[in-house]
C-alpha cells in the first residue's frame, strides 16, 4: 500500500486516535505487545519515539521514558527490526517522532532508505521548524516518506507559511510547553484548530497535553485526530512490564470517546 | 530572514513553539542594535557598570620567564561580577527591557552565567530565575547563595544528568512554557539563531578593545590570540574583529579533562563529530549512535558536550586552531599565573594560560601573542586545593 494513502486511510475511517509510544520503553519485545494492542483496541496511527539523551520538547514523563528506553540498549536499527516485524502484523500507518539528531548522526540516506524498505509511513521531528526543512525534506520524500509539520499556538502569524506545504496531516500543539498531560490545555485552541481547518487540504490532528476521554472528545470536535503520548507511556511507567491491559482499556475509551 | 549559517553549521532546531518568539528576538536585536540610544545605554552600563574597558596588561616576568613571545593579557577578571558573561547579559537583560520583558531566565553551570545574569535583571529591575543542575548546585553552593542575594530563585534541574547540559535543557523548556513575559538570556556563542551571533556582537567588545589596545602600545596588530572555549563566548568575543586580518593566528584551548584517551574530557572539536543539540548544528562529544555524550572538565565553564556553530566553521575553514588542555596542565597553568604575575585567574582562563606556557618559549621575542583572562580564579581555589590533595574548610 502506498504510504500517504495509508496515513489519509487512517483518517478516512471518522476520527483518528493517535497512539504514541517511546521506542524499547521497556523493552522492544513488549513495545511491539504494546503497539499491537493499541491498534487492537482502535488506534488509527501508532508513533514510535526514537530515545534521546536530551529531549528538549518532553515532559518528565517521555523524558524518564527515553531514559528507561536507553538504559535497555535502544537504538535506531533496533527500532526499524521493530517496525519490520510490525510490517508483517498490520497495514496501520508506523510514524516515527525523532529528535534530529539520532537521525542526522545514522545520515539521512541511510535512514530514510531504511523507513521505506522496512515500512515507516513518517517521521515527526520536533526540534526541526519549517525553516529547517530543506534540511531532509527531499530525502524523505525520495523515500516515499511523509514529514509531518507542527503548529503550535504561537504559530498564529506564520500560518500561512506552514500550512501550504505541510504533508500527510497537520500536527497542532495543543498547549505551550513541553508533552505532558495536563488539566487545561490552550485557551485558544478551539480557535486555532478551526483557522487552521478552514485553511488546509490535509486533516489536522491535535496533541500536547491531552490525557483524558474529555479533553479528547473537546479537541475532536475540530480536530480529525487527536494525539496521545503522556497518558499512555505514564502506564507503561505505572506498569512496566504488565502495561498491556491498562493500555488497552485506555486507548479503547480515548478511541470511543472521540467517536462518539 | 537570515537563517543565521556558518558554514553548514548554526541555524534554528528548535520547536515550532518558539519559533515565533526566535523572529520577534532577532528582529528587535537588530532594531536595539541600529538604535543609537540603545548603544548609548548599554555603552554607559559597560563603562561605569561592568567597568569597561578591561585592561590590556603586558605580563613581563611571564615573557622573561617563558624567554619567547611577549605575552599580553586581557583582564576580563577583572569586570563587574569577575569575568566576561557580564559584557553579554547587560546586552541581553537590557534587550529584554527594549523588548518589554519583564522576567528573563537562564542556564548555568559553574554559576558564573547565572550569577552575572542575576546582577543585569537586579540593576534594571526584572525578575529572574536561574536553573542549574542538582550536581552543580552542590559544588558551587557559594554561588548559588550569590544568586539568592542578588535577589533570583534558583532551581534544581533534577533531570538527565544533573549538570550544564540539562539545565540548558531545561531552560528551553521552561521557555517554551512562557514566551509572552520572558526572555531566555543564553550564556554563551550557542543555541538558535540569532543568540550565536548576538552574543558574539556583545562579547566583542573584547577584541575591538584589544585590536585598538594592541595598535597604541606596540604599533601593530598581536600574532596570536589564545583563549578558552567551553561554548566559547570568550573566544568569539576575542577572535571575531580579527577574523579579518589573516595573519592574526586565533587558538581555543578544549578542556581535555583527564586526557583525550579517556571517557573524561569535554573536547567537542577534538573527540566530538558534527551534530544537532540545544537548537545549533555544530561539533558535540557523542557515541555512536548519536546520543550526547556526559562530559568532564575540572573546570565547570568548559563542562560542555559542544561549542559554538561559529566556531566549528572557523574550525573546518581552518582559520581558526582547537587545541586541548588537560585538568594537570590547567591546574599547574593556574598555579604559575599566580606565582609568576600575581593573578589568580579562573580555572576556565588557565586552560588558554597554559597552552601559552607550551608555545611562547618557541617563539621568537619580536612576537606577540594575546591571552584571554576570561574569569577570576576566587570561585576555584577550593577546587584546586582539592585537586592537589588539601580539603579546605572556612
Amino acid at each position: 500500500m502506498n504510504r500517504t494513502n495509508r496515513i489519509a486511510g487512517a483518517f478516512g475511517k471518522g476520527k483518528a486516535f493517535i497512539a504514541f509510544i517511546t521506542g524499547g520503553d521497556p523493552s522492544i519485545e513488549k513495545s511491539e505487545e504494546y503497539i499491537l494492542k493499541m491498534l487492537e483496541a482502535g488506534a488509527d496511527i501508532i508513533e514510535i519515539g526514537i530515545p534521546f539523551s536530551d529531549p528538549i520538547a518532553e515532559g518528565p514523563t517521555i523524558q524518564n521514558a527515553n531514559i528507561r528506553a536507553l538504559a535497555a540498549g535502544t537504538t535506531v536499527d533496533k527500532l526499524f527490526s521493530l517496525v519490520e516485524s510490525l510490517r508483517k502484523k498490520t497495514e496501520a500507518p508506523l510514524l516515527f517522532m525523532s529528535y534530529l539528531n539520532p537521525v542526522f548522526h545514522y545520515g539521512y540516506e541511510r535512514f530514510f532508505s531504511a523507513c521505506e524498505g522496512k515500512g515507516v509511513d513518517g517521521i515527526i521531528i520536533p526540534d526541526l521548524p519549517f525553516e529547517e526543512h530543506g534540511e531532509l525534506a527531499d530525502t524523505a520524500a525520495a523515500h516515499g516518506v511523509t514529514l509531518i509539520s507542527m503548529i503550535a499556538p504561537s504559530s498564529e502569524a506564520r500560518l500561512g507559511l506552514l500550512i501550504r506545504p505541510a504533508t500527510g496531516f497537520i500536527y497542532t500543539v495543543a498547549s505551550m510547553g513541553v508533552t505532558g498531560v495536563r488539566s487545561q490545555l490552550d485557551a485558544g485552541l478551539d480557535g486555532l484548530l478551526k483557522k487552521i481547518k478552514s485553511e488546509a487540504t490535509i486533516p489536522v490532528a491535535a496533541g500536547f497535553g491531552i490525557g483524558t476521554a474529555e479533553q479528547a472528545r473537546q479537541v475532536a470536535r475540530y480536530a480529525d485526530g487527536v494525539i496521545v503520548g503522556s497518558a499512555i507511556v505514564r502506564l507503561v511507567e505505572q506498569h512496566g512490564a504488565n502495561a498491556a491491559s491498562q493500555i488497552f482499556e485506555f486507548v479503547s475509551r480515548m478511541k470511543s470517546a472521540i467517536s462518539s | 530572514m537570515s537563517r543565521g549559517k556558518f558554514g553548514v553549521y548554526g541555524g534554528q532546531y528548535i520547536p515550532e513553539t518558539l519559533m515565533s518568539e526566535i523572529i520577534a528576538l532577532e528582529e528587535h536585536y537588530k532594531r536595539c542594535m541600529a538604535d543609537a540610544g540603545f548603544r548609548a545605554e548599554l555603552d554607559a552600563l559597560l563603562r561605569d557598570y561592568a567597568g569597561r574597558p578591561s585592561m590590556l596588561y603586558f605580563a613581563e616576568k611571564m615573557t622573561r620567564d617563558l624567554g619567547g613571545a611577549k605575552i599580553y593579557l586581557k583582564r576580563e577578571d577583572l569586570n563587574h561580577t569577575g569575568s566576561h558573561k557580564i559584557n553579554n547579559v547587560l546586552g541581553q537583560v537590557l534587550l529584554a527591557r527594549h523588548m518589554g520583558k519583564t522576567r528573563v531566565i537562564a542556564e548555568t553551570g559553574a554559576g558564573q552565567h547565572g550569577v552575572a545574569t542575576a546582577t543585569a535583571a537586579a540593576l534594571l529591575g526584572l525578575e529572574c530565575v536561574i536553573f542549574m543542575g542538582r550536581e552543580d548546585m552542590e559544588r558551587q553552593l557559594l554561588n548559588v547563595y550569590r544568586m539568592q542575594l542578588l535577589g533570583a530563585r534558583v532551581v534544581a534541574v533534577e533531570t538527565g544528568t544533573m549538570v550544564l547540559k540539562d539545565a540548558v535543557n531545561e531552560t528551553m523548556r521552561q521557555w517554551t512554557a512562557r514566551m509572552h513575559d520572558t526572555l531566555y538570556v543564553l550564556g554563551s556563542v550557542m543555541g538558535p539563531h540569532p543568540f550565536p551571533s548576538m552574543v558574539r556582537d556583545f562579547q566583542s567588545v573584547i577584541g575591538r578593545e584589544t585590536k585598538e589596545q594592541v595598535q597604541a602600545r606596540e604599533g601593530r596588530l598581536p600574532d596570536t590570540l589564545v583563549a578558552c572555549c567551553g561554548g566559547g563566548s570568550n573566544a568569539m568575543g576575542l577572535f571575531f574583529p580579527f577574523i579579518e586580518d589573516a595573519k592574526v593566528g586565533l587558538v581555543g584551548c578544549e578542556a581535555a579533562g583527564r586526557g583525550l584517551h579517556t571517557k573524561k574530557h569535554a573536547a567537542a572539536i577534538a573527540r566530538g563529530v558534527p551534530g544537532v543539540l540545544h537548537g545549533m548544528k555544530s561539533y558535540f562529544c557523542q557515541d555512536e549512535f548519536g546520543q550526547i555524550l556526559p562530559v568532564y572538565s575540572i573546570s565547570a565553564g568548559l563542562d560542555y558536550p559542544g561549542i559554538g556553530p561559529e566556531h566549528a566553521w572557523l574550525h573546518d575553514s581552518g582559520r581558526a586552531e582547537y587545541v586541548p588542555v588537560t585538568d594537570e596542565d590547567a591546574v599547574s597553568a593556574f598555579e604559575y599565573l599566580a606565582r609568576t604575575e600575581g593573578i589568580i585567574a579562573a580555572i576556565e582562563s588557565a586552560h588558554a594560560v597554559a597552552h601559552v606556557l607550551k608555545m611562547a618559549p618557541a617563539m621568537p621575542r619580536d612576537k606577540i601573542i594575546v591571552i584571554c583572562l576570561s574569569g577570576r580564579g576566587d570561585k576555584d581555589v577550593a577546587a584546586i586545593a582539592r585537586y592537589r590533595g588539601r580539603e579546605l574548610h572556612e
